[in-house]
């Protein structure tokens, strides 16, 4: 099976999330590498170090820059004549291209697998991750998004693919990118981060949280992360939601601090490797699925446990 | 201009799905079911733009069981103005791809401004619909969407990604999905609920579209996810600490 894989990338170097696809596309089948931006000549250099990769579709003109679809989708569909697999990451530029292009193909897309069966067989979790469901696609092509952290992440270095131009339509002309408000964090990000440390609605407010949060992830070198009410709450901006509709992360170790644990929560988190509680409710749902509980008033054993580790 | 909001009936966002024993699914007899709530955010949208003076006619569809007539009344309840049902057998679960080949046919009859939709549904978890909608209808999407603004013949869609926050404006008609914090449903008032039983439904089937909505995939099967055990409590912070400890993380 020849596979392609859509990069992502920030039109200056590659993202994460794209090695973990290429795992996925790698036990499918031979892998390809589709780089679309403007500039990003350095872009698919880089990607032409990704171990499995054979090649490296190169598409470099202003109409990719900002990952609109509407100009990608024509591109990809036209590349596709030559692959049978189109792979791509669950990010949310992989989610906003990746349907576009399997509509345009007439072929029902497999969201989010975490796992390849067999030849067109995959596993993915529906129900915010209550189930996991068996699937086996029937259509010639495929179109699949990969959950990051399901697979591993393929080695960015020691590859030697080739690189070659290639050309879609361009811009459609039906839509603008107008601007960005992009985070600049000092912590890691949250879908690559080994700890991460999560608020709540307990959290009172932004300025709370960032008391009582910031210096324990500062301390361990986290991520920081939030459930949903403390997003909605305005505590901090939506790219820190963890959960079924926002990030799914996978950390070694995930503290969940005044989080209840709504199922919709569980959802991004329960496969990180080590979950820590800390909650003063002792019934709260959270505490069924940590390795390690603390019922306590989070407003004194937080900064206690920053003043305490090394 | 006129506002399409499609809207899935799903389990209810409080219900701990449960796998059916035989593993052929998760069991949806006798649970609660609601409007999916990302379509639920859309249908409020739609109505706050035909509130600003923005939309003159909200028609909401759904592609369901005939049950899904109970959604389709909840949406007129909230201020649309009619609803199509294209009404499937119970046990028909119709995939992301149809739904979109359903909407684009009713699309080209009612020919939408705008098509405002759930980002993704709570059931299958998919995020496909409306992007596919989109390819389709050859028009402009705006996916996760923070906030939309109408101007002319644009919508600016402020998008919620990975990093932040983006925003892009679409040339008219559009496809725009919800996330979650686009804006507050509204409960509809008892008289708003006895109103919306007068309200036109419509009830067809995706053969008055022509459109074959048998599926793609096959579930071979489905299975309860590896079930993590409780841990253990600790007594105090200076226990959390030693336990830090000696997993190597403090």
């Amino acid at each position: 099976m020849k596979t392609l894989v859509w990069v992502e990338h920030d039109n200056a170097s590659v993202k994460d999330a794209t090695l973990s696809a290429v795992t996925a596309a790698a036990s499918m089948g031979d892998v390809d590498l589709l780089v679309a931006g403007k500039g990003v000549r350095a872009v698919a250099e880089q990607a032409a170090n990704i171990e499995p990769a054979r090649k490296v579709l190169l598409a470099d003109d202003a109409a990719y820059e900002h990952a609109l679809p509407e100009n990608l989708a024509p591109l990809v569909v036209g590349l596709m004549q030559g692959y049978d697999a189109f792979v791509v990451p669950a990010t949310t530029t992989g989610k906003n291209v990746a349907p576009r292009v399997a509509a345009l193909l007439d072929v029902m897309q497999l969201s989010e697998i975490i796992s390849v069966e067999g030849r067109k067989t995959f596993t993915r979790t529906i129900y915010a991750g209550n189930a996991v469901a068996t699937v086996e696609s029937h259509d010639a092509k495929l179109v699949v998004t990969v959950r990051g952290t399901a697979f591993d992440k393929a080695a960015a270095n020691g590859g030697s693919a080739a690189i070659e131009d290639v050309s879609g339509p361009g811009d459609a002309g039906t839509s603008r990118f107008v601007s960005a408000e992009i985070a600049r964090s000092e912590r890691p990000e949250l879908t690559s981060a080994k700890i991460i440390v999560s608020g709540g609605r307990a959290l009172k407010d932004a300025a709370t949280f960032d008391e009582v949060i910031t210096p324990l992830a500062e301390k361990l070198g986290a991520g920081v992360g939030a459930s949903r009410a403390a997003v909605d709450a305005g505590y901090v901006p939506n790219d820190f939601q963890v959960g079924q509709t926002g990030k799914i992360v996978a950390p070694e170790v995930y503290f969940a601090i005044g989080i209840s644990g709504a199922i919709q929560h569980l959802a991004g988190m329960k496969d990180s490797k080590t979950i820590i509680a800390i909650n003063k409710d002792e019934d709260a749902p959270i505490f069924q699925v940590a390795d390690i509980g603390l019922v306590a008033d989070l407003f004194k054993a937080v900064p206690e446990l920053t003043g305490k580790i090394r | 201009m006129k506002i399409l909001v499609p809207v899935k009936r799903v389990i209810d966002y409080n219900v701990k799905p449960r796998v059916k024993a035989d593993g052929s699914g998760v069991d949806l007899s006798n649970v609660k079911m609601s409007m999916n709530p990302f379509d639920e955010i859309a249908v409020e949208e739609a109505v706050r733009l035909k509130e600003k003076g923005k939309a003159e006619e909200i028609v909401v569809v759904s592609i369901g069981p005939a049950k899904a007539q109970d959604t389709l009344r909840t949406a007129l309840a909230m201020g649309v103005d009619r609803a199509i049902l294209v009404q499937v057998d119970d046990a028909v679960e119709v995939e992301p791809l149809a739904v979109a080949k359903i909407l684009k046919a009713i699309a080209d009859v009612e020919s939408p401004g705008l098509v405002l939709l759930g980002k993704q549904s709570i059931s299958d978890d998919s995020n496909q619909t409306g992007q596919m909608l989109a390819a389709l209808m050859d028009r402009p999407q705006g996916t996760f969407a923070n906030s939309v603004d109408v101007e002319g013949g644009a919508v600016i869609v402020k998008r919620e990604v990975d990093g932040g926050l983006e925003t892009v404006e679409l040339t008219l008609p559009a496809i725009v999905t919800t996330d979650l914090r686009l804006n507050e449903p509204r409960y509809a008032s008892l008289p708003n609920i006895m109103k919306a039983k007068a309200k036109p439904l419509e009830i067809r089937s995706p053969a008055d579209y022509d459109i074959d909505i048998s599926p793609r995939i096959a579930t071979l099967k489905v299975v309860e996810p590896p079930v993590r055990s409780a841990g253990v409590r600790v007594a105090d912070v200076d226990e959390l600490v030693a336990k830090l400890t000696s997993l190597g993380i403090a």
